[in-house]
């Protein structure tokens, strides 16, 4: 069995695996890349455009883009998305505020002819902030509920302390593999 | 960097381009390969070259190719191979100017210019500055100022030189980075304080004192990179030459002191800018000049070429200047005509033509002919404006340097070098009496395989203004009319007109003339017809007075003006016909008495054909504009709209000295019936706030104050104009005089700083200026004559005429007598008759003009020196009261 696993991790090892992080400025999407692919925590600023790394987890290569999330930016988006495999969608569940902006910019962006198969991984991040929404509250604020024909798992996260990414990314390398 | 070396061996085997063949269309298609994953930088790197090479050929994207090429160059950013990454900052570079929404990469750039991969660094920062906009600039202003104190120093140029191209968009962000730049100013790098040097400068380049503190501490400082040196050099020249300008330059300024002290320096580049800026500093003396001197002298023996040539370069212009400094050089110069490299010998000859003696001309010349058909065209024009420099000192060489200019003007060449050689002869043909049939005879020669349609006009319109007056003017014609037959349609204009002249001016070549105008009148072209009849049936009527006024003599109207009027004719349909008299004459330009002697060494006798006659053009602009500019001023007045056309603005007279509270000057306009006086004012008092601003005027008898239009308002700095109107008196003689005038004015002190008075109370306050002469030149437009001696003696019978003699006890010699008579009467000297050859001790001078109203006037002053300068004035004028006002006036 782990022959046959290995195998197939040589087989998908030969193509980098390519991963959109989006969401609305100041959700943590640049804070979340350099914790995947340095395991620290860096001081960010906004970003204006993209940040592209390449992030090695368990052995699986993947090509993350960071896109920045200011309204200016968000227009780019989309001359990114061909040939994505999965998008992780960061939400700041302290932002009570804007977080119907955020489902919006979701169910827009998941429309994209380019991004129907690309798998969907939710982060509710800023888990460490107190008063922010629970993973069921986000699940809900973002109408996830009604989404069909997508594969999809919401976690609870927090960058900064570095909580829930594991399991995050544990899932996604997993649902990568077993599209195929 | 090994695909670029792998191209460039193919193309040595004699491959040729591999980028020949290639297609915008097909490129932009390959573009889609960059959104492949992953990358193949061996690829994408290709295509890249083939873009940025499209680019460089000129060829033109659309914004749309532009933005979507650049978008898919972003997706490059995935890849970390170090030479993909390079192309694309050049990429990014070359299509920011055209493609949109380049604000995608900041990011990535910046990251790329903080990171540690040195490689990136520097051409990150490029690329960074190059998609920065006002806007976006605060958000990297950080990163830059850390990376122009970078220790790498080719990062720190990078943020050093990208600072430079920000001040044309943020020249106010990048001044908030001047400790930063200063601290670079002290880098051990070479460029970085070449670099910041440059910045630094920029910063401060509007504060002259703060650049001039910069430059007195860097002096002092020995600077370890030669190129910063340079530029301390041109820094240190420019502020010399503000200094002279304002007058207050001296050769023992600490300036020049630090720029002598230069020629001593250890690096070989310092030591020639420091000798090609005292060079060429506006004021030096040969004294000045001697060390500079000696340095290119020494330059001329040494083994380099590159300073051979900067040196007789060098040189070469400071003959123009200083002959004498020259000479010394003499023999190193003899070395140089042998010189392998043919720039550098063709230098060193004409070098020696401008500072040898006569004796060594031909020997020279025999020297250029050797080789002048192997120099490129730009050292031809170097040769030619030595022969034009020859010319004017040594009359006597003419057949010789004539000869040799008809035969470079049988060579091949480009229009620019033609033209200088056409230009040199007509000067010669001007300044030389003598050298005028031999020089019209190359010119028609050269005419008859001419391919510049712009040159053969204008040698067209100087055979019909100098052909006539030869001692054979029939032998032109067929030259000029075989142009008709040959040419294309403006040349066949110019053609047909300069046969009129002829036509017009030698009566008995008339009826030969006339069959060939007749025949033009056939041509194929509308303008050629047009000028052909017009001129056909002039000199049908036999009429010498009207062929003198339509065929000689031009329009002497301002044609802007003359378009405008018509405009405005057109505009409003009436049954008046048009009336020239409405428009504004056109002033001639004021080109500058010099003496013929001074002229052969001065610099304006050898600029380039192309240069000489677009400055040229450019002062005939000038004063039409500054007449045109004063009109348009005028007219923006309403009151002073009812007086008609401005006839003629003087300069301006300054009625108080620069530096006092209040400067003023005044402009006279004069118009058809009345005088216009324009008081420019300043306020240099920050703390006062002057209001209702006029100027009074004690009115001469026989004057009539008509109108005072005050300035209501004058805060610090500003200038504000108040105007007078006066009618003229009725007796001219009455109209020349002295005005004495004070300035009044109502002052309300201010606070400086806001320039809002303090209160609303003010007191009354008055200012004396000096007084002011309106003269007989305010009232005279000058103008030109063609053709004096046919205006003149058709004035004889139609125009009165007034003699009177004067004795000008006060003036040595003629020189000064023509030039005092020109500027007193204001009028314009005809046919060159202001220069006096050399040893005469009589001469004649002819003037011409207008007095306001549009009387003409013509002036033939007969001079003869003695003890004193004789004068006998004589003049005709169409009114004569203003023939008696210019005789008692020169009483």
């Amino acid at each position: 069995m782990g022959g046959l696993l290995s195998y197939f991790r040589n087989l998908l090892g030969s193509r980098e695996m390519r991963i959109l992080i989006l969401g609305l400025d100041g959700a943590g999407k640049t804070t979340i890349l350099y914790r995947l692919q340095v395991g620290e925590v860096v001081t960010t600023i906004p970003t204006i455009g993209f940040n592209v790394e390449q992030v090695t987890y368990k052995n699986l290569k993947f090509q993350v883009w960071d896109l920045g999330g200011q309204t200016s930016i968000r227009p780019y988006w989309r001359c990114y998305y061909s040939n994505t495999d999965a998008i992780i969608y960061v939400v700041d569940s302290a932002d009570k505020d804007r977080i119907g902006i955020s489902k919006d910019e979701l169910l827009y962006m998941l429309r994209e002819d380019e991004l129907q198969g690309a798998i969907l991984v939710v982060l509710a991040n800023k888990q460490d902030i107190e008063g922010s929404l629970s993973v069921a509250e986000v699940h809900q604020a973002l109408g996830l509920d009604a989404l069909k024909n997508r594969t999809f798992q919401i976690f609870k996260t927090s960058a900064t302390k570095g909580e829930g990414l594991d399991s995050a990314m544990d899932w996604l390398s997993n649902a990568l593999q077993n599209r195929k | 960097m090994s695909a670029f070396r792998r191209d460039k061996k193919e193309e040595e085997e004699g491959s040729g381009n591999p980028f020949q063949n290639i297609e915008k269309t097909t490129v932009l298609q390959e573009t889609r390969t960059f959104n492949d994953t992953p990358v193949n930088p061996r690829k994408c790197t290709h295509i890249l070259t083939k873009i940025l090479y499209l680019l460089n050929q000129g060829e033109q994207l659309s914004t749309t190719e532009a933005t979507e090429a650049f978008f898919a160059m972003t997706k490059l950013f995935q890849s970390r191979d170090v030479i993909l990454r390079r192309m694309v900052y050049l990429g990014i570079k070359e299509l920011s100017a055209i493609a949109e929404d380049l604000i995608i990469v900041t990011s990535s750039l910046t990251k790329d210019m903080t990171g540690k991969e040195d490689l990136y660094r520097a051409a990150a920062i490029r690329a960074l500055c190059s998609i920065t906009d006002v806007t976006t600039l605060q958000g990297i202003e950080r990163y830059m100022k850390q990376a122009i104190v970078d220790r790498n120093s080719a990062v720190s140029s990078a943020a050093l030189v990208s600072s430079l191209h920000l001040t044309k968009i943020a020249g106010d962000v990048v001044k908030r980075w001047v400790n930063e730049v200063q601290e670079a100013v002290n880098s051990d790098s070479v460029m970085v304080q070449y670099h910041a040097l440059g910045v630094l400068y920029h910063i401060r380049k509007s504060d002259r004192l703060a650049v001039n503190k910069l430059v007195a501490k860097l002096s002092h400082m020995s600077l370890k990179s030669p190129y910063a040196v340079c530029m301390l050099i041109r820094i240190a020249c420019k502020l010399l030459e503000d200094e002279d300008s304002s007058g207050g330059g001296s050769s023992d300024s600490p300036l020049f002191e630090f720029i002598e002290s230069c020629l001593r320096h250890k690096s070989e580049m310092v030591i020639y800018e420091a000798a090609h800026a005292i060079v060429n500093l506006r004021r030096t003396t040969s004294r000045e000049l001697a060390p500079a001197v000696s340095v290119l002298q020494l330059f001329c023996s040494s083994p380099k070429p590159t300073l051979r040539f900067a040196a007789v370069r060098t040189l070469n212009k400071v003959a123009m200047s200083h002959p004498e400094a020259v000479t010394a050089c003499n023999l190193d110069l003899e070395n140089l005509i042998t010189d392998s490299n043919r720039s550098v010998a063709t230098l060193a000859i004409t070098t020696l033509l401008k500072t040898g003696a006569e004796s060594s001309v031909d020997r020279l010349m025999k020297q250029i002919a050797s080789f002048v058909s192997e120099i490129s065209d730009e050292f031809k024009i170097v040769v030619v404006q030595a022969i034009r420099a020859l010319c004017l000192k040594f009359p006597r060489k003419h057949s010789v340097l004539m000869n040799f200019l008809s035969a470079m003007l049988r060579d091949e060449g480009g229009l620019e070098y033609k033209a200088s050689i056409a230009d040199t002869i007509i000067t010669i043909i001007e300044e030389n009496p003598e050298a005028k049939e031999t020089g019209l005879a190359h010119l028609c020669e050269f005419i008859e395989d001419c391919e510049h349609t712009s040159l053969a006009v204008r040698i067209l319109h100087l055979l019909g203004k100098e052909g006539p007056r030869t001692k054979q003017p029939s032998r032109y014609i067929r030259f000029i009319y075989n142009r008709v037959i040959l040419e294309n349609a403006p040349v066949r204009a110019a053609a047909v007109a300069a046969m009129a002249q002829f036509g017009a001016a030698c009566p008995d070549l008339l009826p030969n003339i006339q069959v060939l105008l007749a025949r033009c009148q056939m041509d194929t072209d509308d303008e050629v017809r047009d000028r052909a009849t017009y001129y056909y049936s002039i000199l049908e009527t036999q009429d010498k007075p009207l062929a003198n006024h339509y065929i000689v003599e031009g329009l002497q109207v301002s044609i802007p003006s003359l378009e405008r009027a018509l405009h405005q004719y057109t505009m409003n349909p009436t049954d008046v016909p048009f009336d020239m008299k409405c428009v504004p004459l056109a002033a001639v330009p004021s080109e500058e008495i010099v003496n013929p002697s001074a002229k052969g060494g001065q610099a304006d006798g050898m600029l380039i054909s192309a240069a000489s006659s677009g400055s040229k053009v450019l002062a005939v602009a000038a004063t039409v504009s500054r007449e045109e500019s004063y009109a348009e001023k005028l007219r923006s007045v309403p009151e002073l709209v009812a007086f008609g056309p401005l006839f003629r603005s003087s300069e301006p007279v300054e009625l108080t000295e620069s530096e006092t509270e209040y400067v003023v000057r005044c402009i006279k306009h004069s118009f058809p019936q009345h005088l216009v006086l324009q008081f420019d004012c300043v306020n240099t008092l920050s703390d006062q706030l002057l209001e209702n601003v006029r100027v009074e005027v004690e009115t001469p008898t026989g004057y009539q104050l008509v109108q005072e239009i005050p300035c209501p308002r004058l805060s610090y700095s500003e200038t504000g104009t108040a105007y007078l109107v006066f009618q003229f008196p009725e007796e001219l003689g009455a109209t020349v005089g002295t005005f004495n005038a004070t300035l009044k004015f109502l002052v309300k002190d201010c606070d400086p700083a806001t320039g809002l008075p303090d209160s609303d109370e003010g007191y009354d306050d008055e200012y004396m200026l000096e007084d002011f002469e309106v003269t007989l030149g305010d009232q005279i437009q000058k103008v030109t004559k063609a053709n004096f001696g046919a205006a003149w003696e058709e004035a004889g019978a139609t125009h009165c005429e007034l003699a009177d003699t004067y004795s000008l006890s006060n003036m040595g010699t003629l020189e000064e007598a023509v030039k005092n008579i020109i500027s007193f009467l204001g009028m314009q000297p005809v046919e060159r008759s202001d220069r006096i050859p050399e040893g005469k001790s009589s001469h004649t001078l002819l003037l011409a003009g207008v007095f306001r109203g549009g009387y003409e006037i013509l002036v033939q002053v007969k001079l003869a020196l003695a003890a004193a300068v004789t004068m006998q004035l004589t003049v005709r004028s169409t009114n004569p009261e203003v023939a008696e006002l210019v005789t008692s006036a020169v009483g």
